[in-house]
């Protein structure tokens, strides 16, 4: 029994540590220009799909690995330049309501690119899974929760550590007292983009190999993401990779031990009695802030 | 404060529901693929005898179009030979072929439109959905309709659905076949692991009836979603349950995830999959996990290895090659169903004449020992399917490719 347990926990591992990096994603985003991204799994599904494409005609895993994550950044980019900024001041909700547009012709654009077809990339490491307690570990969870903690930290120095990340935060803050000491929210609304786009497709590579890849995986991606960032209180990078973690073990668990059947109801139900109960989050300050 | 934490609730719930709403909206949207309709017709007026009409409803473009194109590309082929060769009795054939975009109500939709231009039997459909919607339209209408799809309730009871036909092996034929594996090899507790869908409910339905009846002890039973990505969980209980065999009833990718996750945790019991995972994305994407795999086949794809003294031996080969040269691909086993319904509707057609009663009467009485792509067929009133145990053939991955069990 207990190597059963163990078992699901680290399969819950991966499974969360892949939602804690598109919640991560979200909420950097979030963060830095009050935008809630929903077209995030998207990102991470043309990343995945590029570096396989890219990979497919015969350039090195980490070439084709850098070069999707540039193409997807430069992406994100234009998509804020085209959709974004031109609707600077419109509502959140507006905002949010045109990032789901953006995810249904993103995923439209893979489907005429890539067709209904499943592809997958070769793991990151050679070898079997490493035999924890009687439970097996697979080598790319590894890599993934890495990615998970390492994005983490450097997210952490750059808002806590930077003049630049400071700036970030400022602009957040009061949008008019930022631009009052010289920082302009529409050049960092325009980067946040940038850097979502390269964390999402960073994403999205990295589980290719546990999960394959479709047109489509982006919007169950994008769902679960959006959980993991709301249990873990919207504004808080932390709380998005405690959220995800939570999320993959919960789900795990509950599909392992009690019924296969309830694994999705599950996300549902802990957001519906996370926005109930505890709106701000588990570790969420969100009140206190901002809107 | 507190209002305020409120309010951010308020919204995000807003957001939930837009995101449920999405859920139904974006997956309608997605499956939504463009396609036009594929039209053939083949004019053969210069033999100077009016031409026999048939029909076809083809999943060609949406979410089962992997299985309509080689069937279109299959009737395309047959229709252009058959013309050219003189046709049926001296006259012509002409072959309407419509794209029902996968969905149920376009499959309707089309198969009207063909009985209003007097076809004398329909073909169609792809999958089983559609294939279940036209019933009630040739039941009504009394016109010979043979489908390509899996599902046994497309052609039971037979009471009720006295026009209509199929090519594809039953979910039972599968089953069949393979608790014979595991009655040959003393198997007799196994898992029982399937996709939450109707291609997984049928075979699910179908494995525990058989099961049942042989003595065959299911001691684990889990499902998964076609979009899970890690199916640990569910494996767990296998392993604690103490199965001698797993079989998984499932499609790529997501049988292919579970193949993977089951080498991963030092499963060592046999892996039998359906025939769900009959091509060869399923060993692609599976990245080496499927060497071992068990799965039961139709013959067409392990043509080269059956014996000559196979009756479909021939047939397939005729078929692999004409298909080949032509299209410069394998064909595969759902072009090989197309194959069965075109070359049986106008076997038929020979005998009875344009006349649609007389055609579903020779269909259901004198087709016997067919030797077809997908096996031997032998229809009567009570088996509109016709195809046996037989019709399948056992196979184990091995360097990535199927080899015949002996």
């Amino acid at each position: 029994m207990s190597d059963q347990l163990l078992q699901l926990l680290f399969s819950g591992l991966t499974l969360g540590s892949i939602y804690s990096l598109i919640a991560l994603a979200l909420v950097t985003t979030f963060n830095i220009t009050g935008v809630l991204n929903l077209a995030l799994g998207e990102f991470a599904a043309i990343g995945a799909l590029l570096a396989i494409s890219l990979y497919a005609t015969g350039m090195p895993l980490i070439a084709a690995f850098i070069l999707s994550i540039v193409l997807v950044a430069i992406m994100g980019g234009v998509l804020e330049r085209a959709a974004i900024y031109p609707a600077r001041r419109a509502s959140g909700l507006t905002l949010i309501i045109i990032t789901i547009g953006l995810s249904i012709s993103l995923r439209g654009l893979a489907l005429l690119i890539w067709g209904t077809d499943t592809y997958s990339l070769p793991a990151f490491s050679k070898g079997g899974p490493f035999f924890i307690g009687g439970a097996a570990l697979n080598p790319q969870s590894i890599w993934i929760l890495g990615l998970a903690v390492l994005t983490l930290s450097l997210l952490y120095a750059f808002f806590e550590l930077t003049y630049a990340g400071r700036a970030v935060k400022a602009a957040v803050i009061n949008r008019t007292a930022a631009r009052l000491v010289g920082i302009n929210p529409s050049t960092v609304s325009f980067w946040a983009f940038v850097g979502s786009g390269a964390l999402g497709a960073a994403a999205g590579i990295f589980i290719a190999p546990v999960t394959m890849t479709t047109y489509d995986m982006g919007f169950m991606l994008g769902i679960k993401g959006f959980v993991a960032a709301v249990i873990g209180g919207l504004s808080n990078v932390g709380g998005a990779v405690l959220g995800g973690l939570l999320l993959g073990v919960l789900e795990s668990y509950s599909a392992g031990l009690i019924s296969s059947g309830l694994k999705d109801a599950l996300a549902i139900i802990i957001l519906l009695a996370v926005l109930l109960l505890r709106p701000q989050g588990i570790l969420g300050v969100l009140g206190e802030r901002k809107i | 404060m507190s209002k305020l934490v409120k309010k951010i609730g308020l919204t995000l719930l807003t957001i939930l529901l837009l995101i449920v709403g999405l859920i139904a909206g974006g997956c309608a949207s997605s499956q939504n693929d463009a396609g036009s309709a594929g039209q053939a017709k083949e004019q053969g007026k210069e033999q100077g005898n009016e031409p026999y009409q048939i029909g076809a409803v083809i999943d060609i473009s949406g979410n089962s179009s992997s299985l309509g194109v080689p069937e279109r590309d299959t009737l395309l082929m047959l229709v252009d030979k058959l013309n050219q060769d003189g046709g049926i009795n001296g006259h012509p054939v002409e072959l309407t072929i419509l794209d029902n975009k996968s969905e149920e109500t376009e499959a309707v939709l089309a198969v009207k439109k063909l009985i209003e231009k007097n076809v004398l039997a329909v073909l169609g459909c792809s999958s089983s959905g559609p294939s279940m919607a036209m019933i009630n339209t040739v039941q009504n209408a009394k016109v010979p309709m043979v489908s390509m799809a899996a599902a046994s309730s497309i052609v039971e009871p037979v009471s009720d659905r006295q026009w209509v036909f199929k090519t594809a092996q039953s979910d039972i034929v599968t089953v069949k076949k393979i608790i014979t594996y595991l009655k040959a090899r003393d198997l007799t507790k196994v898992a029982l692991l399937y996709m939450n869908n109707t291609y997984g409910d049928g075979g699910k339905a179908a494995f525990t009836t058989a099961a049942k009846e042989n003595g065959i002890e299911i001691v684990a039973e889990e499902k998964f979603e076609a979009s899970d990505k890690d199916m640990t969980p569910q494996l767990t209980k296998v392993k604690a349950g103490g199965a001698q065999a797993a079989i998984v009833w499932a499609i790529p990718p997501s049988a292919s995830i579970i193949t993977k996750n089951f080498k991963d945790m030092g499963l060592s019991i046999p892996l039998i999959h359906s025939h769900g995972v009959g091509n060869q994305k399923f060993i692609e994407l599976a990245q080496g996990a499927a060497e071992g795999v068990i799965l039961p086949i139709g013959k067409l794809a392990v043509a080269s290895q059956i014996p000559d003294s196979d009756p479909q031996k021939k047939v397939l080969e005729s078929y692999i090659a004409d298909y080949q040269a032509k299209y410069n691909t394998q064909p595969n086993s759902f072009g090989g169903y197309a194959w069965d319904a075109f070359k049986l509707v106008v076997a038929a057609i020979e005998k009875a004449g344009p006349d649609r009663a007389a055609i579903r009467d020779e269909l259901e009485k004198n087709t016997s020992g067919f030797a077809g792509i997908s096996g031997i067929f032998n229809m009567s009133p009570q088996d509109h399917n016709g195809l046996g145990v037989d019709s399948m053939v056992l196979v184990q991955i091995k360097d990535g490719k199927w080899q015949l069990i002996k």
